[in-house]
């Protein structure tokens, strides 16, 4: 459905971010995009929703297409038209209007039909029933929480095939977090969209995901089933903060830098 | 003091200030949706003036008056948009002065534009509203035992009802379509609005063909009253310092800056005005009543530096 082929992305004609990162999307799949602060996770993302037109930067190698449709030279919201929805880091609504509002701007897209857009409000609502009793409330007001709930019902809005989720986790309470993916889960598995998820957070996102990409210094370093990654030695302890319990750590943990170095390279 | 002309001068600025009102919003309307200070709104004023001066006269199509402003609005709709596509597309991606000041040289060109086609020469603009049958009101004051009377030329009441119509629908639009809903998320931020497939040049171009609609309708109801030559373009200074008033974003803030230099204007027009300063003085503010609004201007701006109903910028911890 969605193909990242080889793609090489410049920013300002001369920083080299990403150095050929290709990933798949399957219809129906949730796919993760792991990888540490500055990996290139974001830039990948923008590649494909086409926002990096806007930061100066440029895909100038490979090819991304979405449905047989080459999108590397398309503007943002042509994309979006085709079917690509996208939940910005750090939520971003659209701070003066209300919640209700901003998630009237995701059916803009959508032909002016009131009463299939009332329903798909009323499914976003169903999903997100805290949002109910905010829906006349400024934006901005909200808490971080019911912002991420707005922006990614106001994805939803749109009624996507493929929705780009950008660190939904990102300065949300653990338990809020586990409520947010389990809502994202619980909807790819009723509607059947495909999902690509940025995160930072590995472990929630290779617990949501069936398929992951980890990303170093714009590069795909590992990719796999998120259960077998999940299992992984490196990423077990590179990612998911655990090492053996109860063993002590001794002068042969210094491969542990020769191994994240070979990474790097 | 002189109060028994007060409530006559009061209500004549505060009618006048009906048009500057209309003009602010043409202002803010377009900064709101791309963040340029536009300039050449006067010129916009002119243009939808003369347009209309041209349809109607024998000199040029002699259309019925009706039939005329339909076609000077459909000239400034084409004007708008033909200024959002030529000048300010080219310029996306260029520093936001450097559009401002293309703005700036805009309107010289339109003005110079003007002179070109339609000559220097001052025209009778059809009459719209009696000028011979002013609206007398008896207010229910009295003022040494006789009653107070306000005379309203029937121009500058209808003028008055006219713009606040416009503002009315203007805000329904923004409130209640989806064109408004794009409009107004585009003015919080582009980049956002991209992201959920908003089209935001055609939204760019959708706020400059209302701002001509609007500047063209503002430019009727002030040649109405003042009759039509090239000085109609710099009536918009007296609109600037209301949108600034206002807090440059805010609709209902244009509103009211509009009628709070509509009223200050009036006020210092009233005769034996004197009550700060000696006659001399009064005299020669009266005589220069177009500085006012900006004196205003600066008094509130030193205290409210966004403006009466500037947008807070929402900052959450």
């Amino acid at each position: 459905m969605l193909t990242v082929n080889n793609i090489e992305v410049v920013y300002s004609d001369v920083i080299l971010v990403l150095r050929g990162i290709s990933l798949k999307v399957e219809p129906g799949q949730i796919v993760a995009l792991l990888g540490a602060n500055g990996a290139g996770k974001s830039t990948t993302l923008k590649a494909i929703s086409g926002l990096l037109l806007r930061e100066n930067g440029a895909v100038t190698r490979g090819s991304i297409e979405f449905e047989g449709r080459r999108l590397d030279k398309l503007p943002a919201e042509e994309i979006t038209r085709l079917g690509i929805a996208q939940v910005l880091e750090g939520r971003r609504l659209f701070q003066h209007l209300t919640a209700e509002e901003n998630l009237l701007t995701g059916s803009l897209v959508r032909p002016n039909n009131r009463s299939e857009i009332k329903e798909s409000l009323e499914r976003v609502y169903a999903y997100f029933p805290p949002l109910v009793k905010l829906r006349h409330r400024t934006a901005g007001y909200l808490s971080g929480g019911e912002q991420q709930m707005v922006a990614i019902g106001r994805a939803l809005m749109a009624r996507p095939r493929l929705l780009l989720l950008d660190e939904p986790s990102l300065g949300l309470a653990p338990l809020l977090v586990q409520t947010i993916f389990a809502m994202i889960r619980q909807y790819n598995h009723e509607s059947g969209v495909s999902m690509l998820l940025v995160e930072q957070n590995a472990h929630v996102a290779l617990q949501t995901a069936e398929y992951a990409y980890v990303m170093e210094n714009g590069r795909i370093v590992l990719d796999g089933p998120a259960e077998q990654l999940a299992q992984n030695a490196d990423i077990k302890e590179f990612y998911l903060g655990l090492t053996a319990v109860g063993e002590r750590k001794s002068y042969r943990d210094v491969k542990h830098y020769k191994r994240r170095k070979r990474w790097l390279g | 003091m002189n109060w028994q002309l007060l409530p006559q001068f009061a209500i004549t600025g505060l009618l006048n200030g009906g048009p500057i009102a209309l003009m602010a919003l043409g202002i803010v309307l377009v900064f709101k949706s791309s963040e340029v200070f536009n300039f050449a709104h006067g010129q916009m004023l002119l243009i939808g003036a003369m347009a209309a001066w041209w349809f109607a006269s024998p000199e040029g199509m002699g259309l019925p008056l009706w039939a005329a402003i339909i076609a000077a609005l459909a000239v400034s709709v084409l004007l708008g948009l033909a200024i959002e596509r030529l000048t300010l597309r080219p310029m996306t991606g260029q520093p936001l002065l450097s559009i401002i000041l293309m703005t700036l040289a805009l309107g010289q060109f339109l003005q110079g534009l003007t002179i070109f086609v339609f000559g220097t020469t001052q025209r009778n603009f059809p009459v719209i509203f009696s000028v011979t049958n002013p609206y007398r009101i008896t207010l229910p004051l009295t003022y040494n035992d006789n009653p107070i009377v306000v005379v309203l030329r029937q121009n500058l009441v209808w003028s008055f009802v006219i713009a606040m119509i416009c503002v009315i629908v203007l805000v329904l639009f923004f409130q209640y379509t989806r064109t408004g809903l794009a409009m107004r998320a585009t003015a919080e931020n582009h980049e956002t609005a991209q992201s959920v497939g908003i089209r935001i040049n055609h939204v760019f171009g959708i706020s400059w063909a209302i701002a001509g609609v609007i500047a063209a309708i503002s430019g009727i109801l002030i040649a109405t009253a003042s009759g039509l030559d090239l000085s109609l373009s710099i009536v918009v200074l007296a609109a600037f310092p209301a949108v600034l008033l206002g807090g440059l974003e805010s609709i209902p803030g244009a509103v009211l800056g509009g009628l709070i230099v509509g009223l200050a204007q009036g006020l210092v027009g009233l005769p034996n005005n004197s009550f700060f300063m000696g006659p001399a003085a009064a005299q020669a503010i009266r005589n220069s009543a177009e500085i006012v609004p900006y004196i205003l201007l600066l008094i509130v701006l030193v205290i409210r530096p966004d403006g009466l109903f500037g947008q807070k910028r929402i900052e959450r911890v």
